[in-house]
């Protein structure tokens, strides 16, 4: 006689191993270290986190149009802020023109949303993408600048405040991830000259700091110029950030390349699939997914060095910030200022830092063998 | 003609020369690898190539759709001789099929994906089109139901036959096969091998790297041995296995043979 199989239960796990109390064992209090640790982490909020509230939030002044509405409260004058609010966006872009911003602004949003929702059909995206690429730089170009078509010119000098530091940020980052790609399969061409000439561009710009790069295009390149050819600054500012973030771009995405198994392209060839076709389908789409947190990384210093723009007098966010803090009128509020700043760049840099963990959890194609 | 006759699986095998190798060597820096292959094929002629580990087996075959250059002699195949054109190259690598050892799938693209890329994007079919041919082979490597799968969350035995079915998609008159089984578990070696023979049963011009003799006895018109870089012995696989010429061809059959 044999007895049938009874397969066991599934048991439920126990309790001490999940739920909110499991957790608590298994990542603030399994070993005495760790005890310690949490210990004195706990004090460190109680010590300075009611501080930091009292003067942001409790103790700070909200309403009020003057500096004198601030006076005695001991927190923050968020009315600083408030007054200033629209030079910190548009700079010194003229108050009347503005709605060209706005308008921008607006368009790009509706621009980009689609991209990031998931029903829209592939084909409209791809159109999209390359409209916002191609024609919307161009078209933004065109409107803020002004200077045809019955709008005021406004000269790149007076763009300034979110607005400048995002336009350098978008044109830096558009233009280096691509030239960065192509940089990096050129260091890994099999031609010697071309692979000369990336090597040598990359080390070359990789080699100095992004404030040199700057200061070189303003002072130095001038003196180069025939005289009378004025090159606009902003441009030269553009062509600077952008050349120095493709140099590491360039290296972030050789990285991805080399994690690619030669059998890949190999398959890829087997297939009669040209060069080209072989990187653009195969090897570039899995070696960027592979380096998303390298491209992000880059991407976020990109976007906080933006600010260095104001060695050759341009007025970003940062710099106009500090602009506002010298103000005779409202000296004093360099805290507010400077806090202010750098929130608006945390918010952008963690807002790029999640989408980039949300990518990589979408484009995620099953367990690696 | 060629000197061969019928193996278990006997389909006709034609005058036209498919593929044609003469007195090709091959370096690797200062090392000889190849030395002085001759080799012609039949168009529905089956060839199995085995020998001992680094014996050149792979290059050789890797050599006829250029995936490995060759610094002397010549490659024609089907009627197009090899030379340095890229576009040449492309053009022949179009009309042979490869299947690797590691299986070598694209893992950010579905099967379906896989098996369509080369057509949309080589042969310029329509999508549609080249969606119902992959549907049509991964019907005929079993494996219809894994489509939208991507190829990490496959068997090996199912990533395999996935690579058999993208390289069919191309619809190849060659298939050149680089030991397409021996990184697969045992249980999963059959539903390769039975698809290989299936192949072979619709007369494809078939040349595999293998050491499984099982699947040499039933479907090879010609077993081909080589040993450092030359063809030692070539036969018909009955009297490849029964009456092997050389000592070294002797040595061979009796490792792998006996274990
Ligand atoms: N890229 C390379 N550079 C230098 N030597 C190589 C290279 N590829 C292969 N070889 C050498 O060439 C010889 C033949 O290699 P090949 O891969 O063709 O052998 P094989 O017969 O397929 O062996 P295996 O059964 O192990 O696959 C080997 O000695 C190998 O070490
Ligand atoms: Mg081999």
């Amino acid at each position: 006689m044999t007895q049938p199989h009874i397969p066991h239960p599934d048991l439920p796990p126990p309790a001490n191993a999940v739920g909110a109390i499991g957790w608590l064992r298994r990542h603030l209090f399994s070993s005495p270290a760790n005890i310690a640790l949490t210990a004195l982490a706990l004090y460190l909020l109680y010590a300075l986190l009611p501080p930091v509230l009292n003067w942001a939030f409790f103790d700070a002044t909200w309403r009020g149009d003057s500096r004198e509405a601030c006076s005695g409260q001991g927190g923050a004058c968020w009315i600083f802020i408030r007054t200033h609010f629209a030079q910190f966006m548009y700079g010194f872009y003229p108050e009347a023109q503005r709605w060209r911003v706005d308008m921008l602004v607006l368009l790009l949003i509706f621009g980009v949303a689609p991209l990031f929702i998931r029903t829209v059909p592939a084909k409209l995206k791809r159109r999209l993408g390359l409209g916002l690429l191609i024609a919307f730089p161009i078209f933004a170009f065109v409107l803020m600048r002004g200077g045809i078509l019955g709008l005021a010119a406004v000269e790149t000098s007076s763009w300034g405040g979110l607005l400048l530091t995002l336009v350098i940020a978008g044109v830096g980052m558009t233009g280096a991830l691509p030239l960065g790609v192509l940089l990096a399969l050129g260091r890994r061409s099999t031609m010697p000259t071309i692979q000369a000439l990336c090597v040598t561009f990359i080390e070359l710009w990789r080699g100095v700091p992004l404030i040199t790069v700057l200061f070189m295009s303003s002072v130095m390149l001038p003196l180069f110029l025939p005289a009378g050819l004025n090159f606009d600054k902003l441009l030269r500012a553009l062509i600077g950030v952008t050349l120095f973030q493709a140099a590491y771009m360039a290296e972030v995405v050789r990285g991805g390349l080399q994690a690619i198994p030669k059998g890949q392209l190999e398959a890829a060839a087997a297939l009669g699939l040209g060069y080209w076709k072989s990187m653009g389908l195969i090897v570039l789409p899995q070696a960027l997914k592979l380096v998303i947190p390298g491209i992000v990384n880059t991407f976020i210093a990109l976007f906080k060095d933006t600010s260095l723009v104001l060695i050759i007098g341009l007025f970003d966010l940062m710099n106009i910030v500090h602009n506002a803090t010298t103000n005779p009128a409202w000296l004093g509020f360099s805290t507010e200022g400077y806090v202010f700043a750098a929130a608006v760049y945390w918010l952008f840099c963690f807002g790029m830092s999640r989408y980039s963990r949300n990518l990589e959890k979408r484009l995620h194609t099953g367990h690696q063998r | 003609m060629p000197e061969s006759q019928s193996p278990a699986i006997s389909t006709p095998v034609s005058d036209q020369i498919m593929i044609d190798i003469q007195s090709l060597h091959k370096w690797y820096g200062a090392f000889h690898v190849l030395k002085d292959i001759n080799l012609t094929v039949h168009k529905g002629e089956r060839i199995v190539i085995c020998g001992p580990s680094g014996s050149g087996k792979s290059t050789t075959i890797r050599c006829i759709n250029r995936l490995e250059e060759y610094q002397r002699g010549r490659i024609v195949v089907d009627g197009e001789e090899l030379s340095n054109d890229v576009q040449r190259i492309e053009h022949i690598r179009r009309e042979v099929g490869m299947v690797f050892q590691h299986f070598n799938l694209f893992p950010h693209l579905t099967v379906l994906e896989n098996c369509t890329l080369a057509p949309i994007w080589v042969r310029k079919l329509p999508r549609q089109e080249a969606e119902e041919i992959a549907m049509r082979y991964l019907t005929r490597v079993k494996i219809p139901e894994q489509a939208s799968k991507y190829p990490g969350q496959l068997s090996g035995g199912q990533q395999q036959r996935v690579a058999i079915a993208r390289s069919l998609c191309m619809n190849p008159k060659i298939m050149l096969f680089d030991e397409p089984t021996s990184a697969l578990d045992p249980e999963m070696i059959k539903e390769v091998l039975d698809t290989m023979v299936a192949l072979a049963e619709d007369g494809m011009t078939m040349l595999c790297v293998t050491h499984e003799m099982g699947f040499a006895k039933t479907v090879a018109h010609r077993v081909i041995f080589m040993d450092g870089g030359e063809i030692i012995e070539q036969n018909r696989p009955h009297e490849f296995f029964t009456h092997p010429q050389s000592e070294r061809t002797k040595l061979f059959l009796s490792q792998i043979l006996h274990h």
